[in-house]
């Protein structure tokens, strides 16, 4: 029988604790797909966050290291200072990177640190029960937001890409969504130009993916997937805000 | 030699080829040196953006099987004691040197000993202990961080040299001797350099238990390690204690004082003693059962309102009477001070 579609080897199999309709387990495969396809897994060493993907050194089939809260950038320049022949990526939500770790990701990107990151931006703090994030949209409820995020006050979202796209030492920055399978294709090339970046040892290289978070929208997993395409798709334009190379 | 800089030259004598720090006041010579000589020994110098990220960078280079050192001062170590705690729970070596300075919050640039508590007890959340190594002269300061990155290596767990202002300032002879490593340091087998180099089994560093059970034996574990510590690793020195009638109780700097207060209290016909504890977790506990006997009374001195002070009162377990002199806010005490608490304990003036 011919193999069409089988698990990536870059996975485990440790069954994953994500909640159902959430697209942490997609972008999980996109990843280990894509440094199974590059032929680095055997050496890449992962940074696992504080948030949802705690855990996420279980599901990846390669070394890892798991960071304290918004600390992965950091962890992650330790380890690849020691091993530079080392493929490093840190898996980082937006509580992580974009609050309490903001420090540590603009300063690995200023330092142009040959590292690639995974952001999922799912506007919300999904691990803790649906607290407001940096990025949660204006107008939207959350458990400490109960009558929507206010701009003054609360603010407004935090657009991670197209600020860090202003470092110079940034090799490679893009904005991806999964919600429907074109843009998971998309997605997966993204992934694959961040740590082919790296690879080539051109520098600091992020990738963020757009996700839906069901649980803690209150909406059904179908309707978190067009909630993304309508709602935060405007706030977050897709796009490759950065490529040393030119390309998009 | 500064003390600082014979820290410094220490540790790449001892191997470490890595430095993550951030400057503060009065340890600066540290970083400045490491970055300077890093490189001509193929290290790497990474200044980062703050403590908080230098130790989480420490974290990240000792978990990947390096030699690791970072420096700060009192409010930055503050600002590292998260990264300490999961440098400790997850069981990484690395070496932390501290140049006190004196508090609490911003405080001021002067020598201090307030950080007592913060390094032998934990410092950050959690139950564990980092070894603390307390040097009082700057030969001292060399052998010691040397020694500090091979306690690393054998317990997988941070090693602190807390010194003072005083100490990382200080100009000295010294003498770094060829440099090899203890016998027996256990393979980093456990480090994260990727499958292809241990036979395709993945390596996890984490301090992560969700289950109490499995915490609680972690936990347990760690304290089996520092229990090992408690027997094998106690270092102190005993001056002058043999026809003691009081014993002075200091480290660091203050011991240094002390140790000028007692010859000064020899030409007063005062016959006093130091013992100067080496380790400052594991304390030596044990250094006071030998001088109790012929001793009738210890005189703790700190640049503190009296930290190290608990500790003796444990030791001595109230078989003696235990006086304090204590100076803060960056004030160094002088001998003379320290001669007039002596003659105040032997009942007002020398023979």
């Amino acid at each position: 029988m011919k193999v069409v579609y089988e698990k990536s080897r870059g996975l485990t199999d440790v069954p994953m604790h994500y909640c159902p309709g959430c697209t942490h387990g997609v972008i999980h495969k996109l990843v280990a797909e894509s440094l199974v396809e590059l032929d680095v897994l055997g050496r890449t060493v992962a940074v696992a966050p504080v948030g949802c993907a705690v855990f996420a050194y279980d599901y990846f089939n390669c070394d890892a290291q798991e960071a304290a809260h918004g600390r992965a950038p950091a962890v992650a320049t330790g380890i690849k200072r020691v091993h530079p022949d080392n493929i490093v990526f840190t898996y980082q939500g937006d509580g992580d990177l974009a609050s309490i770790g903001m420090a540590e990701i603009v300063h690995a990107a200023m330092r142009g640190e040959n590292i690639t990151v995974v952001f999922v931006n799912n506007a919300i703090y999904g691990m803790t029960g649906g607290q407001m994030a940096p990025t949660t949209l204006v107008g939207q409820p959350t458990t400490t937001s109960p009558l929507g995020r206010t701009r003054l006050g609360q603010g407004a979202p935090l657009r991670v890409c197209e600020m860090l796209a202003t470092i110079e030492a940034t090799a490679y920055i893009a904005r991806v969504s999964v919600h429907n399978i074109p843009r998971l294709n998309a997605a997966k090339r993204a992934l694959k130009k961040a740590f082919q970046m790296q690879i080539e040892n051109k520098g600091f290289s992020l990738v963020e993916v757009l996700s839906s978070c069901p649980t803690n929208w209150g909406l059904s997993p179908v309707d978190a997937l067009h909630w993304v395409e309508q709602n935060m798709l405007p706030a977050y334009p897709l796009g490759v805000y950065k490529d040393l190379e030119g390309g998009t | 030699m500064k003390g600082n800089e014979a820290i410094a030259a220490a540790a790449i004598n001892a191997g470490c080829r890595y430095f993550f720090g951030y400057p503060i006041t009065p340890q600066n010579e540290i970083p400045e040196y490491m970055s300077r000589e890093l490189p001509k020994v193929g290290g790497t110098y990474v200044q980062a953006e703050s403590e908080v990220a230098a130790i989480n960078m420490v974290y990240g280079a000792a978990g990947a099987g390096a030699r690791v050192l970072t420096s700060s001062s009192s409010p930055g170590i503050s600002l590292m004691q998260e990264g300490i705690s999961y440098i400790a729970g997850a069981e990484l070596p690395c070496v932390l040197v501290n140049i006190m300075r004196a508090g609490p919050g911003l405080g001021g640039v002067q020598p201090a000993q307030a950080d007592y508590f913060q390094a032998t007890k934990g410092g950050g959340h959690g139950d564990y202990h980092v070894l603390v190594l307390a040097p009082a002269n700057l030969q001292e300061a060399v052998d010691l961080t040397q020694l500090a990155f091979d306690l690393a290596d054998k317990y997988r767990n941070p090693v602190m040299v807390l010194a003072d202002g005083m100490i990382g300032q200080l100009m000295e002879p010294v003498e770094l001797f060829p440099y090899h490593p203890a016998a027996g340091l256990p393979p980093k087998d456990w480090a994260t350099t990727g499958t292809i180099h241990s036979g395709g089994r993945q390596r996890v560093i984490n301090s992560l238990y969700l289950y109490p059970d499995q915490l609680e034996n972690h936990v347990r574990a760690l304290f089996r390690k520092y229990a090992e510590m408690e027997r094998t690793e106690v270092r102190y020195e005993l001056y002058n204690c043999d026809e003691a009638d009081v014993v002075i109780v200091a480290y660091g700097t203050t011991s240094r004082i002390a140790r000028s207060a007692i010859e000064k209290c020899h030409r007063l016909g005062l016959r006093v003693g130091l013992l100067r504890p080496i380790t400052l977790y594991p304390f030596p506990l044990a250094a006071f059962d030998r001088v109790v006997e012929r001793t009738k009374a210890f005189l703790v001195v700190e640049m503190s309102m009296g930290q190290m002070l608990d500790d003796v009162k444990i030791a001595v377990a109230g078989r003696r009477p235990i006086s304090f002199y204590g100076r803060t806010g960056g004030i160094v005490p002088t001998s003379e001070e320290i001669v007039k608490q002596v003659q105040e304990l032997s009942g007002g003036g020398g023979a």
